[in-house]
């Protein structure tokens, strides 16, 4: 076995435990990793009870609701299985939307309801022209909105 | 002219963004290309080593 | 093996001079041809109208980041086994042009992320990861320029690329592995684009600029460190430019 050989074995060796190593602390800290949690979470106890979070979601269809002459405003977060009503009040980013994805940090109160202290819009991936959003649109309908914001594997 | 320049609103985010990386690419440019003249400078200046 | 030919830096000196100024035309020509698909033939995006036309930069800026880094861990894995001059300074060539294309991301991002997500910035593991990266490069700079011995800064740097080298499938895969306030992956070789053609063909042609500039900027910058690095060697005193110089 020549030196350089010897040499690039030890390099191969090295990255590999790392790799293992990277992969174990990942692990370990994949519950601090997340960057918000699910209503199902929410609803199972599995978000951090007693200290901010931050949930995500999508806002739902016709939830909505300002109250009138002040900023406030609610709406329900859904992953189409859970549902937590949030109260939040502030500026909305753009791209707020029924129907859209969302992040809310704040914390739960004791009623259920989250009470937010920043709103964040998380969009979806895909880039078309208004014109090809509405042809898709006319498509989906009656077979319901696919949920593509959402992870399914959570 | 001035309703593209305005980019519905995002201005600020659109231009923000390719003028600094505009500005990101000169500099670099003009930093490599000045190294390169400063280590051809200093390599002439250099008394090579007589081959043994 | 005529490519061996061209690992030795007097061979590789010239061929980087000439290949550089065809990249930096190709660079020009696509970014030329980029930005008019861009900003002149792509639409409006339905969600995000205007502010969607940063993707132009930003992703290819984000993919260089991540791509360079890999040529920068292939070339650290050549000169720590083989022990190769010219290697190791393809490295050190790589990392300033790297650190430029994570910044520009890193702020193309957070222009992009305060319009559309209402934030500049969040820790998420995406972002996270991005901002480890460009930690990485000035960290492999740094390591450069605190040792005095090229030879031994090599080594050093070369295993510091190494090591990092695992933020990049964290950087690539963090939006599938946690829940982030980044989107997934537009693109991917396993999926269709979720993209209309004429977006993604922008992004396309503006990634192949990012491409041929980061080419064109490494070959020069090789060029400013072999001589660096060889001056004194009988090659470099030869070389008609230099004499020149000194006439």
């Amino acid at each position: 076995m020549k030196a350089r050989h010897r040499r690039f074995a030890w390099i191969a060796a090295g990255v590999a435990v790392l790799g293992v190593a990277v992969a174990l602390v990942l692990n370990a800290f994949q519950s601090n990793l997340v960057f918000f949690f699910t209503p199902t979470q929410v609803a199972q106890k599995e978000a951090p009870q007693g200290r901010p979070f931050r949930i995500g979601g999508l806002v739902e269809d016709g939830s909505v609701k300002r109250i009138p002459n002040s900023v406030e405003v609610t709406f329900v977060v859904t992953d189409t299985a859970q549902r937590v009503p949030v109260v939040y009040s502030g500026l909305l980013p753009d791209l707020f939307k029924e129907g859209k994805g969302v992040v809310a940090q704040g914390s739960l109160g004791p009623d259920g309801t989250f009470r937010a202290t920043e709103v964040l819009a998380k969009h979806d991936e895909n880039y078309m022209p208004p014109e090809a959003a509405a042809a898709v649109e006319q498509a989906h309908k009656g077979k319901g909105m696919s949920v593509s914001t959402l992870k399914e594997s959570q | 002219m001035s309703e593209f320049l305005a980019m519905g609103g995002y201005a600020f985010y659109v231009w923000g963004s390719y003028g600094v990386a505009a500005i990101a690419i000169v500099v670099e440019i003009v930093s490599v290309r000045a190294r390169r003249r400063a280590a051809a400078r200093l390599a002439a200046a250099t008394r090579p080593e007589q081959p043994k | 093996m005529s490519l061996y030919r061209y690992s030795s830096p007097a061979a590789f000196y010239p061929l980087a001079g000439m290949m550089a100024p065809w990249f930096a035309g190709a660079a020009l020509l696509c970014t030329v041809a980029g930005l008019w698909i861009g900003f002149g033939i792509a639409p409006t995006d339905f969600q995000q109208g205007e502010a969607y036309r940063i993707i132009f930069i930003h992703v290819p800026s984000a993919w260089m980041s991540m791509f360079v880094y890999l040529v920068m861990g292939f070339w650290s894995v050549l000169a720590l086994s083989f022990n190769t001059r010219l290697s190791a300074m393809m490295a050190q060539a790589l990392a300033p042009t790297g650190a430029i294309m994570t910044f520009v991301a890193l702020w193309t991002g957070a222009l992009w992320g305060r319009p559309t997500w209402g934030t500049y910035w969040a820790w998420d593991a995406r972002m996270t990861s991005e901002l480890i990266l460009l930690f990485l490069y000035f960290g492999v700079m740094a390591l450069r320029s605190a040792i005095d011995d090229p030879r031994r800064a090599d080594r050093a740097c070369a295993v510091l690329t190494i090591v990092g080298s695992v933020n990049i499938p964290i950087i690539y895969f963090s939006v599938q592995w946690w829940n982030t306030l980044h989107q997934g992956a537009s693109v991917s070789l396993t999926a269709a684009p979720k993209m209309a053609s004429i977006m993604l063909l922008g992004m396309l042609v503006m990634s192949f600029a990012a491409w041929f500039y980061a080419i064109a900027v490494v070959l020069w910058r090789v060029q400013a460190i072999i001589l660096e690095r060889e001056r004194g060697a009988a090659w470099v005193a030869e070389l008609p430019k230099l004499r020149s110089a000194v006439a």
